[in-house]
């Protein structure tokens, strides 16, 4: 899957799970995100789960810095 | 199935503009507590849940007020990351007409928040406490197969619940609200894990016990999330995953479901448990149309899948009244006709002495459950309308937004599980009262008068987007025609029954004009719900030989629009006049004034009751009803409506 087709329902996701208006860059950490705490992170992660259609592992849910390897991490379990 | 529980499937799917009226009401000075209430009815998602319960909080802070919801303050102890579900349960609770307001310590300190005098609970002065623990919680050891052992562990379980309920007795008098223990999804034997004394599912079982009986004897509540993780599928329930990464207690995708759960408790203990299940008729407590199929056409029988599928729906709505739920009904019908199958039909379960109030009539049904509700002096939040038909139900949602309208999946066979799964006869205790209730409010079926129609019906049906669709017969649709030429009994202003030979003749005879109409809108297609059949006289006039429509879409001015359409084909074909006749049955007294209500002239009457009218081509065409017209497969398309 490509990053151009991801990062929209990306915003999407991040959307509906934070309140302020996030413009996702490759860059962007939980200190950029008011509200991105480690709860946060896990239902972000699991609204990106349910959005995708794909499950991360514990490891994978931890290691976790950026969104660019959030984009990573979605583009490996969409590879065919 | 397990969709219905965790997506809250009884109530309607979150509206496209939630975002902006959630932001709507957070800033909003004034009570805007309906609208959030109106918001939080909605199947909203963890997410959703999260954000309108932020818009909550938010208006707490500075002091917006939240009025007219309920104030509750509720602490809750849990052994688990109780964070994520917070705002949930607020967000839940408002759904239930409840402002919750929660008290939450710090993770893992249960003992200590209820024993000691002043900590944060304690302080607080709660309502109430959830004691939100799972198995983790409990100081419990395995001691397999030894049954005394067991039975220790289990006693030091119930001692240590008991502490905690006499420290929070003691030092903030708050009520205590206990869960049951989900089993484990991991069996340790396997079957023999139920019996064998000392395992964790045999322990669980006999704590489960033990708290349901204490909570009953001592007041408190019992949340039984025991038989909540059952109807959901312990694997489901339970997340081991989630448990690691965050001590979340169980999956999140159950989060909104044990949310609602915990908001209906608290709800009834405010006494705002639903009291009165209104029920529609057709299609609902029987299958099929008792006006059009009869009372031998209805199906409603044992051994018949479609008839036990409503049967169970009249099982339920009797279980129901035998714990006190009040039963009415409010069906689109002739009273008389639809009074029938209660006294005439073998196989029904619901009688009419089990009916406080029959509302039959053709007036819309948010008139009439005001009238029920005037009748019973109950408020409309007591109410619940189960409806199988959507735009019924969305009609009644937007008139009267207290009023619960359960949504139903296509499927009768659900209707009652459904009805269940909202939950909203929950109930914190039972008395010999609720026994007798329902008895108080008898009144053998009463009929009300007919009501003036409350406001805002127009704008309603404006907001269906509705699409009208014209054609005249062809042959896809010629089974379709002849069987609605057969079956419609009701609004069938001449009752002509024509052979699918007869109907290919009309379609084929030009001189014929032939009209078949479809009706969808925002809940989908309806359809084919209209047939209409005009012949030229000697005259040069039409005559309407046939003119039925389904009854679903009474009340929609499908019938102004199919005029619009006769008139204008009438005017290209040179007719002066439409004559209308109406022969009386013992089905269509419905339609006994249907050619007034359209503006025709009275010209003749005979002794059997057949009304003559007629209607100048000419003449103005009566006004547009608020929807699309669509036309296809006529020769000379008509233009300039």
């Amino acid at each position: 899957m490509d990053s151009a087709e991801i990062y929209p329902r990306l915003q999407h996701v991040f959307d509906e799970v934070f309140d302020e208006e996030i413009e996702l860059q490759p860059g962007t950490t939980a200190k950029d995100v008011e509200g991105w705490d480690s709860l946060a992170h896990i239902r972000l992660l699991m609204t990106v789960e349910r959005e995708f259609g794909i499950k991360f592992s514990t490891l994978e849910i931890n290691g976790l810095a950026t969104v660019g390897d959030l984009v990573a991490l979605i583009q490996t379990h969409k590879a065919p | 199935v397990i969709n219905l529980y965790t997506e809250l499937q009884w109530l309607p799917t979150a509206p496209n503009d939630l975002s902006a009226r959630i932001r709507a009401v957070q800033d909003a000075t004034g009570p805007v507590g309906r609208e959030i209430q109106a918001i939080a009815n909605h199947a909203l998602d963890l997410n959703q849940l999260t954000r309108l319960a932020r818009a909550i909080d938010r208006r707490r802070k500075s002091g917006l007020e939240l009025e007219p919801l309920t104030p509750f303050k509720l602490a809750v102890l849990g052994n688990g990351t109780m964070d994520m579900l917070s705002p949930a349960l607020v967000a839940s609770a408002a759904r239930h007409g409840i402002a919750l307001e929660l008290v939450q310590p710090a993770y893992a300190q249960i003992a200590q928040e209820a024993l000691s005098p002043d900590s944060a609970i304690n302080v607080a002065k709660p309502d109430a406490v959830l004691f939100a623990m799972d198995h983790r919680a409990l100081p419990l050891k395995l001691t397999i197969g030894d049954e005394a052992a067991a039975t220790q562990t289990i006693e030091a379980a119930m001692s240590y619940i008991d502490m905690l309920r006499q420290g929070v007795k003691q030092h903030s008098g708050a009520a205590c609200i206990f869960q049951s223990f989900a089993p484990p999804s991991e069996a340790l034997f396997g079957s023999l894990d139920r019996a064998l004394p000392g395992t964790l599912f045999n322990i669980l079982d006999a704590i489960n016990r033990r708290l349901a009986a204490d909570c009953l004897g001592a007041g408190d509540v019992l949340l039984d999330i025991a038989a909540l993780a059952s109807t959901v599928g312990l694997a489901a329930w339970h997340d081991s995953q989630l448990w690691n990464l965050g001590k979340l207690p169980f999956g999140h995708t159950m989060i909104p479901l044990y949310a609602d759960h915990v908001a209906r408790t608290v709800a009834a203990m405010r006494g705002k448990s639903r009291r009165v299940l209104i029920l529609d008729l057709d299609n609902t407590v029987w299958g099929g149309v008792i006006g059009d199929d009869g009372l031998e056409g209805i199906r409603v029988a044992e051994g018949d899948a479609i008839g036990e599928a409503h049967r169970s729906v009249q099982r339920t709505a009797l279980d129901l009244r035998d714990r006190g739920i009040v039963l009415a009904v409010s069906s689109k019908n002739t009273d008389e006709v639809a009074r029938t199958p209660f006294t005439n039909h073998p196989e029904m379960l619901l009688r009419l002495e089990h009916l406080a109030v029959f509302q039959a009539n053709w007036n819309d049904k948010a008139t009439n459950i005001q009238a029920i509700a005037e009748e019973l002096s109950l408020g409309l939040d007591a109410m619940v309308f189960l409806d199988d038909n959507p735009a019924e139900r969305g009609l009644v949602r937007k008139l009267l937004p207290q009023v619960a309208v359960p949504e139903l999946p296509e499927q009768p066979d659900y209707y009652a599980r459904t009805l269940a799964a909202a939950g909203y006869f929950e109930a914190v205790a039972f008395s010999g009262e609720d026994l007798k209730r329902a008895e108080m409010y008898q009144d053998n079926a009463r009929r009300l008068e007919l009501q003036k129609q409350v406001g805002g019906v127009d704008a309603y049906l404006a907001s269906l987007g509705m699409t009208i669709s014209f054609e005249p017969f062809d042959a896809t649709s010629r089974a379709r025609i002849t069987q609605l030429i057969n079956k419609s009994n009701q609004y069938n202003l001449t009752t002509r029954r024509y052979t699918e030979v007869e109907v290919a003749a009309a379609e084929a005879d030009d001189s014929v004009f032939t009209l078949q109409v479809r009706l969808s809108d925002i809940f989908g297609d309806n359809g084919m719900i209209s047939v209409v059949i005009c012949r030229p006289n000697a005259d040069g006039d039409w005559v309407i030989d046939s003119w039925l429509m389904s009854c679903r879409v009474l009340g929609r001015q499908v019938e102004h629009m199919v005029l619009r359409e006769l008139c204008v084909h009438a005017a290209k074909a040179g007719a002066r006049r439409l004559i209308g006749v109406y022969s009386p049955t013992d089905r269509n007294a419905l339609v006994r004034d249907h050619y007034a209500k359209l503006t025709f002239a009275l010209t003749g009457e005979e002794g059997d009751g057949t009304t003559y009218w007629e209607l100048a081509v000419d003449s103005t065409l009566p006004d547009a009803a608020p929807m699309d017209v669509v036309r296809r497969g006529f020769d000379d398309p008509a233009r300039d409506m």
